[in-house]
């Protein structure tokens, strides 16, 4: 179980737990989080789960699958510190993890 | 107008068996996709990745799905409506009237959303003022390239559309390519080649770069640019070309008078008929409790929804459950021999 926080563009704050093994996508999309769409499901083949994190966060979470960077490029506004929601997996190790959300996905 | 007794909307798996199951019961469709190829998200999407769970195929790539989609309805003459989105769905008595965005028209019984999670649009560039630029010094997709010839192009993106135009452009004009990291996704090939043009200066390679500004007034004078570092450059160019893929989007179906719920369409699950009369909802576009976006599940529901619209548009005909393996007629539609 983790605490992760959501922050949305407007600077509204989700903060929730999230069960160990689910995504950071999932956590979102099961609490009702706004800001996050995941179109593909999960399946790294859309980039509608867009999320910027924390910069002391970033080299702390498993490093970008395969393909992630290629799906990212068309991303809205991706950024140095952008990573698809749905490829970063929750562990204890996540607790207090913040993720910054886009203005908007499409 | 033209006249049939269903009318799909999107050419994805699910689209394409729904096709299937209405021919086979004797009623004739037509199918609508924004997209310029059969396959929706199978196609657009995934062409190479390895599907798993199909029944009684153990494993398929998205392509391969469509193609076997595709030969199934070899026996069907079904007309095919592509690059084409539907834009509008009215009412006209027990009708729908059914109209796209290039101009063609449908009368029919039976709408079928089978819509995916809605029509592919191009990504476009998110900062202030594109939309005044665009379809003029601002294209996503190129239809002539003349137009370019002798001008300065700057060309954003990293996958194949972006190098492919690059690569051809640089014969007559002045390119610009410009992505936010130093790796391509786009075939090595092509990758090689643009580095070689890069190499003889005839094209101007920006990486780690993203669109920062656009000047101009009436059309676009030049750019600013900026890498991680916040370092700005500005580009003196004519033209500016974004190639970010696509991206789905509801669009025009939010306005229909359906029951909408986060993207996707409330439909019950006997007819997987919408709240309106004679449209239906199948495959991931629609909603209903226990819902799995799975294309098995679209299968089913286009094969249920297909029943319905029998009724609909045969009202003084009983519908009659019939096998592919016994049914006389069935074979008949099939053009295979009875035993």
């Amino acid at each position: 179980m983790a605490k992760i926080t959501y922050i949305e563009h407007n600077g509204t704050n989700h903060t929730i737990d999230v069960q160990n093994g689910l995504t950071v996508m999932e956590g979102a999309v099961q609490n009702n989080i706004p800001g996050i769409d995941a179109d593909c499901g999960g399946s790294m083949a859309c980039a509608t789960c867009h999320v910027y994190v924390k910069e002391d966060w970033f080299d702390k979470i498993n490093k970008k699958n395969e393909g992630e960077d290629d799906m990212l490029d068309q991303a809205y506004e991706p950024k140095k510190n952008s990573r698809l929601s749905c490829q970063i997996i929750v562990s204890d190790d996540l607790d207090g993890l913040v993720v910054d959300m886009p203005e908007k996905q499409t | 107008m033209i006249k049939t007794d269903a009318l799909i909307i999107g050419a994805g798996p699910t689209g394409l068996f729904t096709a299937h199951q209405l021919k086979l019961i004797g009623l004739d469709c037509e199918i609508v996709d924004n997209l310029d190829k059969i396959g929706g998200q199978c196609i657009e999407l995934y062409p190479d990745k390895p599907i798993y769970d199909i029944p009684a195929v153990p494993e398929c790539t998205g392509e391969e799905l469509t193609n076997n989609l595709i030969n199934q309805l070899k026996p069907f003459d079904i007309k095919f409506h592509l690059s084409e989105r539907v834009d509008q769905v009215k009412k006209d008595g027990d009708k729908w009237i059914v109209k796209t965005n290039k101009g063609t028209s449908f009368t029919t019984p039976n709408v079928i959303i089978a819509g995916g999670v809605g029509s592919f649009e191009p990504r476009k560039f998110s900062v202030e003022g594109h939309e005044k630029f665009e379809n003029k010094s601002i294209l996503y997709s190129i239809k002539d390239k003349n137009i370019f010839k002798g001008k300065t192009v700057s060309i954003f993106g990293g996958g194949d559309s972006a190098l492919d135009w690059a690569v051809e452009l640089s014969n007559n004009c002045n390119v610009n390519l410009i992505h936010r990291r130093d790796e391509f996704r786009g075939a090595q090939a092509t990758v090689d080649k643009v580095h070689e043009l890069t190499k003889s200066k005839k094209i101007n390679l920006f990486t780690k770069f993203q669109l920062k500004k656009l000047n101009g007034s009436n059309e676009i004078e030049s750019i600013d640019i900026e890498d991680d570092g916040k370092k700005t450059l500005n580009l003196k160019t004519d033209y500016v070309l974004g190639f970010f893929g696509l991206i789905m989007q509801l669009g025009p179906i939010a306005n229909w008078g359906l029951n909408i719920d986060r993207k996707t369409v409330e439909v019950d699950t006997e007819k997987f008929e919408t709240n309106q009369k004679g449209i239906y909802a199948v495959g991931d576009i629609c909603n209903y409790p226990g819902k799995l976006k799975l294309i098995l599940s679209g299968f089913h529901e286009g094969a249920l929804a297909a029943r319905a619209c029998f009724k609909l548009a045969r009202p003084n005909e009983k519908y009659r459950f019939e096998f592919t393996t016994s049914s006389k007629a069935i074979k008949n539609r099939l053009g295979v021999k009875s035993d």
